[in-house]
């Protein structure tokens, strides 16, 4: 495999909410924006890249049974960094990310590659796949926080796109529409794989 | 604090701010163990168990070593909150599996193949850190911790129900199984909205 289809993997095939079903918890909260969605998209690719590159250091010299707390610590390091810098340079983000920016340390996406990928592969490759991971994350969580904020606000990315009398579809902001938008989502997902293996 | 606002506080944990449907944590084991509803009655009382003995430790630690001039003067380890509160967790976890194989092996043949997946339960972690920064005292923070539980396991009951019946139905392909699950899971939300106008924070 090269290095392009190792990253590429992340964005369609192994998609980590679209496709492997992981990280719905996030997803969920923090796509009432497109730039809530983008801020925790690129946080949590940031864990993800550090975390996977210093596992992937690390992997010869970590004894096995004793692999789960290390991976936790390492990942856990990484959320404690991007948790003070959006403090420190973002704090309407940090804000509105509230608790969710802690909770990337329990996020399975990033212990998921770890014990899946980081752990069996070299720095390089370990690299670019949690790149390829973090940006098919950002990208599912940016489609989804279009949709919801268009519907739901009217505006993206803050900017209004419609009269103030144009009504809006509240309940897309609200939580009921994040379950009900990510399924018919993960729907859409499926059926266009569907069409794509009968062409095939 | 009085009676009522106790009472207000497990109101408000349980139905009005439920885990799952307004704060959305633990949606992974929400959705993995509901198939059937026995399973989703032993993850839910594993959770309520955990939750509520994870609300009594990380409080004082919090209070006693996390918060500045806590351990002594001019020290701030309010930095090492997440990872501090991710390894007890994930020890108490370790610890209570053993405890109760060795103590009370009928609650551990109920609750025990749920207890390691309760570890990346960000429900967990979240109610911890969230309790935190409600600075409850400590026995609201231990209410308020089981409340929470139970509020996470009255949702998973509730869905289990639901997804019982939904598997023998005709599900269009694409939606069947997460999708189908979500959309519930959304109208299960819808009707905990109406819990808003109770009023309780």
């Amino acid at each position: 495999m090269n290095q392009w289809q190792n990253f590429a993997k992340g964005l369609w095939n192994e998609n980590p909410i679209l496709r492997i079903l992981l990280g719905f918890c996030p997803t969920l909260a923090v796509t009432t924006s497109a730039t809530d969605a983008v801020g925790m998209g690129l946080a949590a690719t940031f864990v993800l890249v550090g975390s996977n590159t210093v596992i992937s250091a690390i992997r010869k010299i970590v004894p096995s049974q004793m692999r789960i707390p290390i991976f936790i610590v390492v990942i856990a390091t990484f959320v404690t960094v991007v948790d003070l810098v959006l403090q420190a340079y973002f704090p309407a983000l940090s804000k509105s990310l509230g608790v969710f920016i802690p909770l990337i340390v329990v996020n399975c996406i990033i212990l998921g590659r770890a014990e899946a990928f980081a752990s069996k592969n070299g720095i390089g490759s370990s690299f670019i796949d949690g790149l390829g991971m973090g940006v098919g994350f950002t990208l599912a969580l940016l489609v989804l926080g279009c949709v919801r904020e268009i519907l739901g606000s009217g505006s993206i990315f803050g900017v209004p796109l419609f009269a103030a009398d144009v009504p809006r579809v509240l309940i897309f902001v609200l939580p009921p529409g994040a379950f009900l938008s990510l399924g018919c989502m993960l729907w859409l997902m499926n059926e266009l794989d569907q069409r794509r293996k009968r062409r095939v | 604090m009085s009676e009522g606002s106790i009472f207000s506080l497990i109101l408000g944990a349980i139905l009005v701010n439920n885990v799952i449907f307004a704060r959305f944590l633990g949606t992974c084991p929400y959705l993995g163990v509901s198939k059937r509803q026995d399973t989703a009655i032993g993850m839910g009382l594993a959770v309520i168990f955990v939750m509520t003995l994870c609300g009594a430790i990380t409080w004082p630690l919090q209070r006693y070593v996390l918060e500045p001039d806590a351990l002594a003067r001019g020290l701030d380890l309010s930095f090492l909150q997440t990872m501090v509160f991710i390894l007890v967790i994930a020890s108490l976890v370790q610890f209570v599996e053993i405890v109760l194989k060795k103590t009370a092996p009928g609650l551990y043949q109920a609750l025990g193949i749920y207890l390691p997946l309760i570890t990346t339960n960000c429900a967990i972690l979240g109610i911890a850190i969230l309790s935190v920064q409600k600075k409850l005292g400590y026995v609201e923070d231990i209410v308020y911790s089981a409340a929470s539980a139970a509020g996470f396991a009255l949702a998973l009951i509730l869905f289990a129900g639901v997804r019982e019946r939904l598997a023998m139905r005709n599900v269009p392909r694409g939606l069947a199984g997460i999708p189908i699950g979500l959309v519930t899971a959304g109208i299960l939300a819808m009707a905990f909205m109406g819990f808003a106008g109770l009023g309780a924070s």
